[in-house]
């Protein structure tokens, strides 16, 4: 399958800190791919490279959009990183919270319209159109993700499940072809990630979205995934299927501590 | 309900407060018959006045949080009579129609003097709402607005002193001068948040300040500008009278375009961009907004406005001197958005009538001015954190497939 993200050699440092250390990945057109690893593996740090929060010290972020020509996006910004057709979502809810759902929806289609100063002052007819548009729009996407009920709530006063749905439909508000989401299931109890399970291979199926995930919940990790990998201390150490992945000797050492036989 | 434990704690606070201001309020020192007076009565005032504030604003407060965990379990929150009245359409009509009619004869009925206070109290709204893009929609804390107003003010003056450009001219040349000031500040606090962007802004309108006072070939120093033309009336020679009935429609005019286009702005899909940037920068950045391009719009299109009030402020006063434009007006401005309610049209059309018309009707009491401003300003935040009026997030409503809006 083509590929649509390729992470090669990443590095990042904080002064004399390594976060990430020559890391390769690669996410393909319709995957699922989840990105594991201990506490303070360097997981959200990796996101927040690609995604421009971070200017990484060393490698390439080349991003190819299917039936786009590639482009490296190594210190570009957060926003046109965005435009670029990649989104993502927070570890720690990161929602516009005294904003309605619905405008929340609208400011991920920001990067998607063009109306200026004139256009908001005067209200001709292409302003109008494009927000009829984007209205229209958003609130397509809060039916697919199932928020309609909370249209005009404040995001803040949202219940925690809505609150992690919703920013996903921020997130696909951008048009993005792949999305990132940083412990989508955090928080959540069984049946939430159930649901955020089916969720998730709706937005694959039915958007053509690929979706590259973080996440501690190994039971939805191993069902959503068609591969993982696998970090610690800022290296990978293991890459592949599911099954692969759970008998992995190295993994399992990353996780428990050295005395596997204990 | 009276509980003996309240009236312990309001007890313990007055006496408290007794003993705090004894040496303001008790003893006076006499240096001239070198006696020492001491006023036992004040004693009694203190006392009995601190344990009655001190027991009603305990018994305000608790109401308040009675009234926020009402809100927090999800019972409907309590909406104000008037707010409950405007949402009525016929009566926001009428009431828009009545406002409407007491503009336009106030300045018959009313004298010159009332008609300039008015004129006054229309350039703080003008102002207000233009800080409250910045501070209210952005969140940028600008605690130097008051240099986009001297800007304003010193374009018409010197414009019309070196090149006798007119009133006319000079209004949307002093608006766009200040916008570019406006970017030429923002530039260098596009990385800055909160405390920082304030502490900055601060200097700058005190750069501005201190160059205006400082280079006297440039703008007169100290001694200002005087002899600045009032606006002209399609040539026409005004009396004194009419020419400051003539300012006043002028400003309710520009008032209601600053209305306009504020309230348009904030609608808009710019207005969204810089709530989204108030609420959360990096997510904001991430769901693909441009930063740089929307904090450089917010400072830019808040500075248009006190540009143009600044050229309004030069025509009617006819002077200008740098005294006019002091940090004390930045907070001014700045109280009027933050009480009025951020981010609310309305209510920084009311904290400026307020905070501008209050004092000016309450002069007999111009002693206690700052006590009185302080004591209302420390009330607000405590009691109403979110200002007197605050702002109503647009709502839709969705009717099978088609989008319709409802205010």
């Amino acid at each position: 399958m083509k590929s649509i993200l390729e992470v090669k050699n990443m590095t990042m440092d904080f002064g004399g800190l390594r976060a990430l250390d020559h890391l390769d990945l690669d996410v393909a057109e319709g995957e699922i791919v989840a990105l594991i690893g201990p506490n303070g593996a360097g997981k959200t740090t990796f996101f927040n490279c690609i995604t421009g929060i971070y200017a990484p010290t060393q490698g390439d972020v080349l991003l190819m959009p299917p039936g786009k020509k590639q482009t490296r996006i190594n210190g570009f910004k957060p926003n046109h990183v965005t435009e670029r057709g990649l989104a993502r979502t927070f570890q720690n809810i990161r929602l516009f919270a005294n904003m309605t759902v619905l405008e929340n929806v609208m400011i991920g289609r920001h990067c998607r319209s063009s109306s200026g100063i004139l256009g908001a002052v005067f209200r001709n007819r292409k302003t109008v159109s494009e927000e009829q548009k984007v209205v229209k729009d958003s609130y397509t996407i809060l039916e697919k993700i199932g928020l309609t009920a909370y249209v005009n709530e404040f995001a803040k006063n949202l219940p925690y499940g809505a609150q992690r749905r919703l920013e996903i439909a921020r997130a696909m508000a951008t048009d993005p072809f792949l999305l990132l989401l940083d412990e989508p299931a955090a928080g959540m109890n069984v049946r939430e990630t159930e649901e955020l399970d089916e969720l998730i291979v709706k937005i694959r199926d039915e958007e053509q979205i690929s979706i590259l995930l973080i996440e501690h919940d190994m039971k939805l990790v191993m069902s959503l995934s068609d591969r993982i990998f696998v970090m610690d201390y800022g290296k990978k150490i293991a890459q592949g299927a599911p099954v692969e992945i759970q008998n992995n000797p190295v993994v399992i050492k990353a996780y428990l501590g050295e005395d596997i036989d204990a | 309900m009276i509980k003996f434990s309240e009236i312990k704690k309001s007890l313990f606070i007055s006496i408290w407060f007794v003993f705090l201001t004894f040496p303001i309020m008790v003893i006076r020192v006499n240096p001239i018959e070198k006696v020492i007076e001491w006023r036992w009565h004040n004693i009694m005032l203190v006392g009995i006045g601190s344990f009655i504030i001190s027991y009603i604003w305990r018994y305000l407060l608790k109401r308040k949080e009675l009234g926020d965990q009402k809100a927090k379990s999800g019972e409907e929150a309590k909406i104000s009579m008037i707010r409950e009245a405007l949402s009525n359409p016929r009566v926001f009509k009428m009431a828009m129609f009545g406002v409407g009619i007491l503009a336009v004869i106030f300045p018959f009925v009313f004298s010159i003097y009332q008609t300039n206070i008015m004129i006054t109290a229309l350039i703080y709204v003008m102002l207000g709402l233009g800080l409250n893009i910045v501070v209210g929609l952005a969140g940028l804390l600008d605690l130097g607005y008051v240099a986009f107003y001297a800007v304003g003010a010193y374009s018409y003056a010197l414009l019309n002193f070196h090149y006798g450009i007119g009133f006319w001219t000079a209004l949307p040349i002093g608006g766009a001068l200040a916008a570019c000031f406006g970017i030429i500040l923002g530039f260098p606090v596009l990385r800055l948040r909160g405390d920082y962007l304030a502490i900055v802004t601060l200097g700058f309108g005190e750069i501005i300040r201190i160059i205006l006072e400082n280079w006297n070939e440039f703008s007169f120093g100290p001694s200002g500008i005087a002899n600045i033309p009032r606006p002209g009336f399609f040539g026409i020679e005004l009396s004194l009278n009419n020419s400051i009935t003539y300012i006043y429609f002028l400003m309710i005019g520009l008032t209601l375009l600053t209305i306009f286009v504020v309230k348009r702005l904030q609608d808009s899909r710019i207005g969204r961009a810089w709530i989204a940037l108030r609420e959360d920068e990096i997510a904001c950045q991430a769901m693909g907004i441009d930063k740089t391009k929307t904090k450089l719009t917010a400072f830019a299109l808040g500075a248009t406005w006190a540009g143009m009030a600044g050229v309004i402020f030069a025509a009617k006063t006819t002077f200008i001197n740098p005294a006019s434009f002091t940090v004390w007006e930045s907070i001014i401005i700045l109280c009027i958005v933050v009480l009025g309610g951020m981010g609310s049209v309305v209510g920084v059309i009311t904290g400026a009538f307020i905070l501008m018309l209050l004092p000016e009707y309450l002069r007999a009491f111009s002693e206690y001015r700052m006590l009185i401003f302080g004591a209302i300003l420390v009330t607000m935040m405590v009691f109403r954190p979110g200002g007197m009026i605050s702002t109503v997030r647009r709502t839709y409503q969705f009717k099978d497939e088609t989008a319709e809006r409802k205010r």
